[in-house]
C-alpha cells in the first residue's frame, strides 16, 4: 500500500522529449514559467497552449495522465478563480445583486489565473514525466557547479537528493513493517481525532527514526569501502553531451519566447 | 598478500580501561586465497574485517597490502581500492536507485574515464550475473539479488580482495546460495583473494582455509577438514559444526569407526556405505 507511492511520477517511454539534456530541460520549464506570465490575450495564450499540447504530444504522455496531474491543483485553481470573480473591481458591471457585483475585470483575471495555473503545474509536471530522477538530479548537480566557486555545495545537494530518493522506497517498506509490529500488539491507528492520531504515530517514528540513522552510520562506511571523498576528481558514467535534439529544442524554445516577447511588447 | 603483524586494537571505551577487542593477531594471506574466518558474536571478527581495509586502524601492530602499512594515511585510497568490503545488509550498500549507476559509484570516485566506467560495470553485472536487471530499480530486487548488485559495486573497483562480513546472515536460503555462488565464481574465476567472515559452518566449509577467531585471538588456522575435527573445542566457544560432521562425530562416539574429517553429505555416506560393507 504505502509503497504503491511512484516517486517522482517519471514514465519511461521512448520519446524525442524524453531524450532532450535535464539540464536543458530543467530550464527549459524555467523559462516556459517565465514566458506563462507574459500570456495576457487570445493569441498569447493560444500560443502557449499550443506549446504546450505539441509537447505533451511529442511526449506521448496520455492526456488522461496530463490532466490527472491537475487534480490536486484543482482546489487552488477554483478558489483563485472565485476570489478573482468576486473581489476584483471594474467598470463594466456584468451582474450584481446587492453587495455581491461581478466585473468584466473580473471574470477576465479569473480565467487568465486560472489558465496561468493549468499551464504552469501542465507544463512542471511533463517535467519529472519526462526525466528519470537520476537524470533530474544530475542535471541539478551539473546545472549548480558553476555556483560551487562561490561556496555553494553543488555536488552535496545532488548527492543528498540520490540518496534521499534512493532510501525513500525502503523506509516506506520500513514503516510498513514497523507499522504491522506494533498493530500486532494492539496499537490502534486508525481510531480517534486528529491528536490522538497523531500520538498513536510516536511509537512507530521513534523506531524508524533510530533505524534511519543506523542506516546512515553502515551507508557512510560502505560508500567509504567504495572511495567516496566527496565531489573532487570524480567522473561520471553518463556523459551529458549537447546534441542534435537539444539544439532543435533549443530553437524550437527561442522561436517561442522571441513570439511571446513581440506579441506582449506590441500588445496583441 | 594481506600480512598481519601482531594486530592489537583496543575500543576507545567512554568510562574505565579501553576494552581489547583483538589480542596479538600474527596472519599471512596468499593472493587467491579463499579463508573463511569463524567466530560468535563479539568475538572480534568484525573487528578484524575493518583492519583489512583501513576502516579502523591497529592500536598496535602493522597490516600490510601487498607490502603497504594501512596505517598509511597517505596510501588509504589505494587500499580501499584494493580491498573491497561487502557487508550484512544489502539495503544499506546500495547508493543509487538504479542497478548500473549503484556499480559505477566506486569508479566514478576514482575518477575513472566514463569508456572505462562503462565496460566495468557491464564487466562486474556479467561477473555476478545480473546483466539482466541493469536497468532495473534496486529496491525492487530479492536480497540476494540485492546482496548480488553490492558484489558488483565492489568488484568495478577492480580489487584483488573481497573481505565479506556475513554476507548472507539477512537473506533467504535462496538469496544465500545464490550469493555463495557468487563467492565462489569471484574466487575461482577472477583470482579474487576472499575472506569470508561468517558464523555459517556450512558456508566456512566452502573455503579452502578456516581461522578460528574467539576472545580477539586465533584459536585455530588450518584447512576446514582440520577445523571440523576439533567438536569439543568450537562447542566450547560456542560455534558449531557442519550438520554431517556433528552424525558422524556423534557415530564415532557410539563406536561405528569412521573418519573424522567428514565435511560433505556425499563424504558421510561413502564413510558409512564403506563401514556396513566391512562389517
Amino acid at each position: 500500500m504505502l509503497t504503491d507511492i511512484t516517486l517522482g511520477q517519471y514514465f519511461p517511454i521512448d520519446s524525442v522529449i524524453h531524450k532532450i539534456d535535464p539540464r536543458a530541460k530543467i530550464l527549459f520549464t524555467l523559462f516556459y514559467i517565465i514566458l506563462v506570465f507574459l500570456a495576457d490575450s487570445y493569441v498569447t495564450y493560444g500560443l502557449v497552449a499550443l506549446f504546450s499540447i505539441s509537447v505533451v504530444v511529442l511526449s506521448k504522455i496520455k492526456f488522461t495522465v496530463v490532466l490527472k496531474s491537475l487534480k490536486p491543483m484543482l482546489f487552488v485553481i477554483i478558489i483563485t478563480a472565485v476570489i478573482n470573480v468576486f473581489f476584483t473591481s471594474g467598470t463594466e458591471i456584468l451582474w450584481s445583486y446587492k453587495f455581491i457585483k461581478i466585473t468584466k475585470t473580473g471574470v477576465v483575471n479569473a480565467v487568465n489565473m486560472a489558465l496561468r495555473l493549468i499551464f504552469l503545474v501542465v507544463g512542471s509536471s511533463l517535467l519529472t514525466y519526462t526525466t528519470s530522477p537520476i537524470m533530474l538530479t544530475d542535471g541539478i548537480e551539473r546545472l549548480l557547479k558553476p555556483f560551487s566557486k562561490i561556496g555553494l555545495p553543488s555536488h552535496e545537494i545532488a548527492m543528498m537528493m540520490t540518496i534521499a530518493l534512493r532510501f525513500i522506497p525502503t523506509l516506506l517498506e520500513e514503516t510498513e513493517k514497523i507499522m504491522t509490529a506494533q498493530k500486532s500488539r494492539g496499537a490502534d491507528f486508525e481510531s480517534g481525532n486528529i491528536i490522538k492520531r497523531a500520538k498513536a504515530l510516536i511509537p512507530v517514528l521513534i523506531p524508524l527514526f533510530i533505524n534511519s540513522f543506523k542506516r546512515a552510520d553502515e551507508l557512510a562506511t560502505a560508500m567509504e569501502c567504495r572511495c567516496y571523498r566527496g565531489g573532487e576528481g570524480r567522473t561520471r558514467l553518463r556523459v551529458l553531451k549537447f546534441g542534435i535534439i537539444d539544439l532543435f529544442s533549443l530553437i524550437i524554445m527561442l522561436v517561442f519566447s522571441i513570439l511571446m516577447i513581440t506579441f506582449g511588447v506590441l500588445n496583441i | 598478500m594481506i600480512e598481519v603483524k601482531n594486530l592489537s586494537y583496543f575500543y576507545e571505551a567512554e568510562e574505565g580501561t579501553p576494552e581489547k577487542v583483538l589480542d596479538n593477531i600474527n596472519l599471512k594471506i596468499e593472493d587467491g586465497e579463499f579463508v573463511a574466518v569463524l567466530g560468535h558474536n563479539g568475538s572480534g571478527k568484525s573487528t578484524f574485517a575493518k583492519h583489512l581495509n583501513a576502516i579502523l586502524q591497529p592500536t598496535d601492530g602493522y597490516i600490510y597490502i601487498d607490502g603497504v602499512s594501512t596505517s598509511n594515511d597517505e596510501m588509504l585510497w589505494n587500499i580501499r581500492s584494493k580491498v573491497g568490503m561487502v557487508f550484512q545488509n544489502p539495503d544499506n550498500q546500495i547508493v543509487a536507485s538504479v542497478v548500473e549507476e549503484d556499480v559505477a559509484f566506486a569508479p566514478e570516485n576514482l575518477g575513472v574515464k566514463p569508456e572505462e566506467i562503462r565496460k566495468r560495470v557491464d564487466d562486474a553485472l556479467d561477473a555476478v550475473d545480473m546483466t539482466e536487471y541493469k536497468n532495473h530499480s534496486s529496491h525492487m530486487l530479492s536480497g540476494g539479488q540485492k546482496q548480488r548488485v553490492a558484489i558488483a559495486g565492489i568488484i568495478a573497483m577492480k580489487p584483488s580482495i573481497i573481505v565479506m562480513d556475513e554476507p548472507t546472515a539477512m537473506l533467504d536460503p535462496i538469496g544465500r546460495r545464490e550469493v555463495m555462488k557468487t563467492i565462489e565464481h569471484l574466487n575461482s574465476k577472477y583470482n579474487i583473494t576472499i575472506i569470508l567472515i561468517t558464523h555459517n559452518m556450512d558456508e566456512a566449509v566452502k573455503a579452502k582455509r578456516v581461522v578460528v577467531i574467539d576472545s580477539g585471538k586465533i584459536l585455530i588456522d588450518n584447512t576446514p577438514k582440520n577445523v571440523f575435527k576439533n567438536v569439543d573445542m568450537l562447542h566450547k566457544i560456542g560455534l558449531d559444526v557442519p550438520q554431517v560432521t556433528m552424525l558422524a562425530y556423534k557415530l564415532r562416539e557410539n563406536g561405528v569407526n569412521i573418519s573424522d574429517d567428514i565435511l560433505t553429505v556425499d563424504e558421510c555416506t561413502q564413510e558409512i556405505y564403506n563401514y556396513v560393507n566391512k562389517g
